[in-house]
């Protein structure tokens, strides 16, 4: 009975005396671990991305927005407010805002209304997101402000000339400059900037803190609105008290503003969304593709087993009269097939080594090429070791067992 | 006492639809301490009988037992632990392992043994040099002449302190001198106590052994005693 110490050295060994060779024929798996690897972590990237992103927004969140959505499909506008389930632009109301807010189980609503313009600044002009809010929109978007303050229920009401920023407003229009007590001039109006809001990052399709935030009756009055009916807004975001209470609530929203809109189901001018959902959607989403791009990969480590039968075959029958004379000195079918099947899950185990450290390099490089978070899981990691010594033993089988049934007689008469 | 009882040993072969005889009936015995030469023109059967002698093979018919084991009934991993302990092979062509230093190729039959690392080392460098080879443990093969390869292979067969040394043709690859002294080297073993059977059709190397059992289609057609057709 061999030792496994001695089966170890053997099969490394005969991997070192053809070092060339080993290599290429690992390379194969190497290359099909590094992919799956790679593909996977960006797969998990992007599935973390879009979960940040959606909770980046609020928790507990409905938004309200104008306009219908058809089972699944994009919102649809109906110009003019006539035809179809109808609706337009302006269905919602801050009257439908106080009324939801009466709503049970609903802590914030805030009604916002968004529009864009320039904005000026020491002689930069940029062009951020402007949206009109109440001080609810805090509470309801789970956001804080980090310097300064937000605008209180009095400015908002006084439709005063203050502004709270993003940060990514900061960087363009005030890089060197505290911007607190700094004016902008906003589509001809000048206002002073009291706040800064604390950086909420990418969301994937746009840069939220690429955001100037004015109070709702400023942007109404002041900055858009002119052609536009006072009391309408463009969206209404209802931070529910609890998850459990979301589906309840949602319901409720909706019921509610069927009642107040006359509407029934199926001709609703407004939309609500859960984001919990579009989050589980969009989840589901980037899973498949996450499998996908892993089933793929993996077709690329079927390959490189291929390759290593083929060069295990080649090496079976060039060392014919070596396994003869192996067999001659005492060495029983078991100790071959051993010896053999080991050197195939070492050329296979160390392509898994390698191409998990390069897989991780890879994935390190596009992640933070396409901006993503770098996701590595140690079970994926430990996975894509054990897959490939499985390919090892599945595809260094016949091999082995070829070298393991060799006549000694034959083999050692063998040139 | 009797190393070998060979009985009415027969080897069928069928080639296409063709039986081939390879032994037909061979009876022997062989004594422990004995030293015997196979000769015989090829085809005669004396490669068929040394591979069953040496576990390598085993017969359609009759019995053989060598050292207690009933080469018939053994199954392939009792053949192989058979060749492992009961055999030492010496071939014609020495079949050292090229990536293996000399030492290593003598360890090679213990490794299948599992004797432990550090008493195979002791014992392989202990027969490189009672084989004359003390100062070439790390010489590869093809660092060596070919009588030093022979004395190798030699020294790989002793490894597994077989009960007999089976060697064929051991010096068809080597010059007349280095034959001879492989040849002493096999008198001074079989002199020590160790059985050893040549298969050979060199009369010279024939000659060297006490006995001689000559084959021909399959049979034995003589086995005498060499000292007696010296005297």
């Amino acid at each position: 009975m061999m030792r496994t110490s001695d089966l170890v050295s053997s099969a490394m060994r005969a991997l070192r005396s053809n070092p060339l060779r080993s290599a290429l024929t690992a390379l194969g798996v190497i290359i099909g671990v590094s992919s799956v690897v790679a593909m996977v972590s960006l797969g998990s990237g992007a599935q973390a991305q879009v979960e940040r992103s959606i909770a980046s927004l609020g928790s507990n969140l409905l938004i309200v927005v104008p306009g219908s959505m058809r089972g699944g499909g994009g919102v649809r506008m109906a110009a003019g407010g006539s035809s179809g389930g109808g609706g337009g632009w302006d269905s919602l109301t801050l009257d439908d805002a106080t009324a939801v807010a009466q709503l049970d189980g609903v802590i914030a609503v805030a009604p916002s209304q968004r529009t864009r313009g320039q904005v000026i600044a020491n002689g930069v002009n940029w062009n951020p997101q402007i949206e009109g809010v109440t001080p609810a929109y805090l509470t309801a978007r789970d956001w804080s402000v980090e310097q300064g303050r937000f605008f209180d229920d009095t400015e908002e009401r006084q439709a005063r000339r203050v502004v709270v920023i993003g940060q990514t407003v900061v960087d363009q229009l005030f890089p060197n400059v505290d911007p607190l007590g700094e004016t902008v001039r906003i589509n001809g109006g000048q206002y002073e900037v009291i706040g800064v809001l604390a950086s909420k990052g990418q969301n994937g399709f746009q840069d939220q803190d690429d955001i100037v935030l004015a109070p709702l009756t400023t942007v109404k009055r002041r900055i858009s609105g002119r052609n536009r009916r006072a009391d309408t807004v463009s969206q209404i975001s209802v931070k529910a008290e609890s998850e459990q209470a979301l589906t309840r609530v949602e319901e409720d929203v909706t019921n509610l503003l069927r009642q107040r809109h006359r509407t029934r189901e199926g001709e609703d001018d407004f939309t609500v969304q859960n984001l919990s959902s579009v989050s589980e959607a969009m989840q589901q989403t980037t899973q498949v593709f996450t499998y996908l791009l892993g089933g793929i990969s993996a077709v690329s480590l079927l390959v490189g087993g291929i390759g290593i039968m083929n060069i295990m075959l080649v090496s079976v029958t060039e060392r014919t009269r070596e396994i003869g004379l192996r067999k001659a000195l005492g060495a029983r079918e078991s100790d071959i097939l051993h010896q053999f099947g080991l050197e195939a899950v070492a050329l296979s185990v160390a392509g898994g080594v390698v191409g998990l450290a390069l897989g991780v390099l890879a994935a390190w490089g596009m992640t933070t090429l396409f901006n993503l978070p770098l996701v590595l899981s140690p079970l994926n990691a430990a996975l894509a070791i054990l897959f490939s010594g499985f390919v090892g033993v599945l595809f260094g089988a016949y091999p082995a067992w070829r070298a393991a049934r060799l006549d000694p007689i034959e083999a050692l008469r063998r040139e | 006492m009797d190393l070998i009882v060979a009985n009415d040993l027969v080897k069928h072969y069928f080639m296409g639809e063709e039986t081939v005889h390879a032994l037909d009936g061979v009876s022997f015995t062989i004594p422990v301490g004995d030293y015997c030469a196979i000769v015989g023109p090829s085809g005669s059967g004396k490669s068929t009988l040394m591979n069953i002698l040496g576990g390598l093979d085993t017969p359609t018919g009759g019995r053989i037992v060598i050292d207690d084991a009933d080469i018939g009934t053994l199954s392939d991993e009792g053949l192989a632990g058979f060749r492992n302990k009961t055999i030492g092979f010496i071939f014609q062509s020495f079949n050292l392992l090229p990536r293996l230093t000399a030492l290593e190729n003598v360890e090679l039959p213990m490794i299948y043994g599992g004797v432990d690392p550090k008493e195979r080392r002791e014992r392989a460098a202990g027969l490189l040099t009672r084989v004359g080879l003390g100062e070439r443990f790390g010489h590869r093969p093809t660092q060596l002449s070919g009588g030093q390869q022979q004395r190798v292979a030699i020294a790989r067969a002793l490894a597994g302190e077989p009960a007999l040394l089976l060697a064929d043709e051991p010096t068809g690859a080597l010059d007349t001198h280095t034959g001879k002294e492989i040849l002493a080297l096999f008198r001074e073993l079989n002199q020590e106590g160790v059985t050893v059977v040549v298969v050979t059709h060199d009369p010279e190397v024939a000659a060297n052994a006490k006995r001689t059992i000559e084959m021909r289609d399959g049979k034995i057609i003589r086995d005498q005693k060499n000292g007696a057709r010296a005297a």
